[in-house]
């Protein structure tokens, strides 16, 4: 479904990526894992379309992927993902607003039937009891659980999330993981995820891609970007390689620091 | 003994430190006002409370002899209404302006250097220019305020449109929303209550230009009122018509704040 070809990522001197080439397929759960700064976000963003390669391309379906966001592509961010002024319901209520009238503002009957489905939707991610409180009374889990929901109302083909879960508590991320997989199942959908925690992506999803310097030079550690060093199949790899993948991301990030 | 920056006065202490320089100021008055009286019973400088009683008396319920008009709350009226017509008029202007240079690059990079310069020029600089253009009648008056607070607005609310979270925007175009849709429902309402905020502000220069505008050109109006008894050393007059616009400002002070709480109940958890 998507196919990225030697695409080339560059902000002024510094090479950020260099040189990507991948082909993914519908249904596939990949997670980008790799160093701080070594452009997993800058990936994320090309495939959300709010930042375009220097060189190379993103084909969606065999055409270009779109250069603003749309529709298409659901985004859950680490934190802001969600509309501060708007009780719970409404945010997800929204997406359908947008969708369906003009200026965004829905009436009657169209109303109601928003809302039940927004309610339903609410009841998957376990918010319904919170429908009618604002973002900032809920905690940060919730919080998440909200903007997966809002992302996921108008059955977007592709999800992207960006280290979604990387502010909550051990524990509550432990459910949102479960939440995400079976959310994943039942909309079949295709999910890229940016984490930090390797963990988390062996643990999660299809697919593994480790991003990192394919060569360092000492002299100029900007000269050259991240590539994707490793594609792995999750669950079918053993533990050893997760540590040598551990320790080589750890001393190459403190070699670039 | 703790440190002066940890010591937190109790409620009741809390209440009679800020009511404290009130009385102190009270009854220093007083007892100037009451020293110098009887020295001289005709003194105008510094009118004892009964003097201004019926200085007040006689503007605020006794008609004008001259127009039969009550010519406190004639002034009072009048200074409400340009005030009011002109915060209006800066509190659209400036959404507009402010919204539009801060939601679209396009409006930013046409409007927005217009703006600084528009917001250095001092509104009393040009107060001819309006007596030139729009006459001495109630236009010009209404224009000084409008353009003495408008740059401010714009500016305040371009600076919190740009502080909206980029998140925000980019989730609302995964939505689905198209420009006009995030500025209607994102982008508006959270920068009413800004808006709100920065009429509170500029509230204090909003007086400001009114008072003068009245005090160099006009028939009535409660700045007109104070600059036009100052001749007669009316300080009966002068003092109370100077606490009146202070508890009239208060008052609009209030209301806009509880108004903004009222009307967006959101923003209560996000502090």
């Amino acid at each position: 479904m998507i196919e990225i070809r030697n695409v080339w990522k560059r902000y002024g001197d510094n090479v950020i990526l260099e040189n990507i080439s991948a082909t993914v397929a519908e249904g596939e759960f990949i997670t980008l894992v790799g160093a701080s700064g070594c452009g997993k976000s800058t990936f994320l963003r090309m495939l959300l379309g709010t930042d375009v390669p220097n060189q190379g391309e993103i084909l969606l379906d065999g055409k270009t992927i779109a250069d603003e966001p749309d529709a298409e592509r659901g985004v859950v961010f680490q934190q802001y993902s969600v509309f501060p002024h708007m009780t719970v319901l409404e945010n997800v209520i929204i997406a359908r607003a947008f969708e369906k009238t003009r200026l965004g503002f829905l009436w009657g009957k169209r109303k109601r039937a928003a809302r039940e489905e927004a309610m339903a939707m609410l009841e998957t991610v376990g918010l319904s009891h919170m429908a009618a409180r604002y973002p900032d009374e809920l905690s940060g889990g919730m919080r998440q659980r909200l903007a997966i929901a809002q992302a996921l109302i108008l059955k977007p083909r592709i999800l992207l999330l960006d280290e979604p879960f990387g502010a909550l508590d051990p524990g509550i991320r432990a459910d949102m993981h479960a939440l995400v997989l079976s959310l994943w199942r039942q909309h079949k959908l295709t999910v890229f995820m940016v984490t930090h925690d390797l963990a988390e992506g062996f643990h999660l999803g299809t697919r593994l891609w480790v991003f990192d310097k394919l060569r360092l030079d000492p002299q100029a550690p900007n000269r050259f970007g991240a590539g994707i060093t490793y594609d792995l199949p999750v669950g079918q790899c053993e533990p050893e390689l997760l540590q040598e993948i551990d320790s080589g991301l750890s001393s190459s990030g403190q070699e670039l620091v | 003994m703790k440190r002066l920056i940890n010591q937190q006065p109790t409620r009741v202490w809390g209440i009679a430190l800020s009511l404290l320089p009130f009385v102190i100021l009270l009854v220093l008055y007083v007892t100037a006002s009451d020293a110098r009286l009887a020295e001289n019973p005709h003194d105008k400088l510094l009118p004892s409370f009964s003097q201004m009683g019926e200085a007040m008396q006689r503007l605020a319920f006794e008609p004008s002899k001259r127009t039969g008009e009550y010519l406190f709350w004639q002034d009072t009226l009048s200074s409400l209404q340009r005030l009011g017509l002109g915060m209006a008029i800066a509190a659209g202007l400036g959404m507009l302006l402010g919204l539009s240079t801060g939601a679209f690059p396009v409006a930013y990079s046409g409007v927005a250097p217009l703006l600084t310069v528009a917001s250095l020029i001092p509104p009393m600089a040009i107060l001819p220019i309006l007596f030139i253009v729009f006459g001495l009648g109630e236009v010009s008056k209404v224009a000084l305020i409008a353009i003495g607070v408008t740059p401010f607005v714009a500016r305040d609310i371009q600076k919190r449109c740009l502080e909206i979270p980029r998140e925000q925007l980019v989730k609302a175009q995964t939505l689905g929303a198209n420009s006009g849709q995030i500025v209607l429902r994102v982008l508006i309402p959270q920068l009413m209550p800004r808006l709100i905020d920065s009429l509170r502000l500029s509230l204090g220069s909003a007086w400001l230009f009114l008072i003068a505008a009245e005090a160099i050109a006009s028939t009535d109006g409660l700045g007109y009122r104070v600059f036009l008894v100052r001749r007669y050393l009316s300080m009966d007059v002068i003092l109370p018509y100077v606490a009146w616009i202070a508890l009239l400002a208060f008052v609009i002070d209030f209301v806009l704040r509880k108004l903004s709480l009222w009307a967006f109940p959101w923003q209560e958890s996000r502090s």
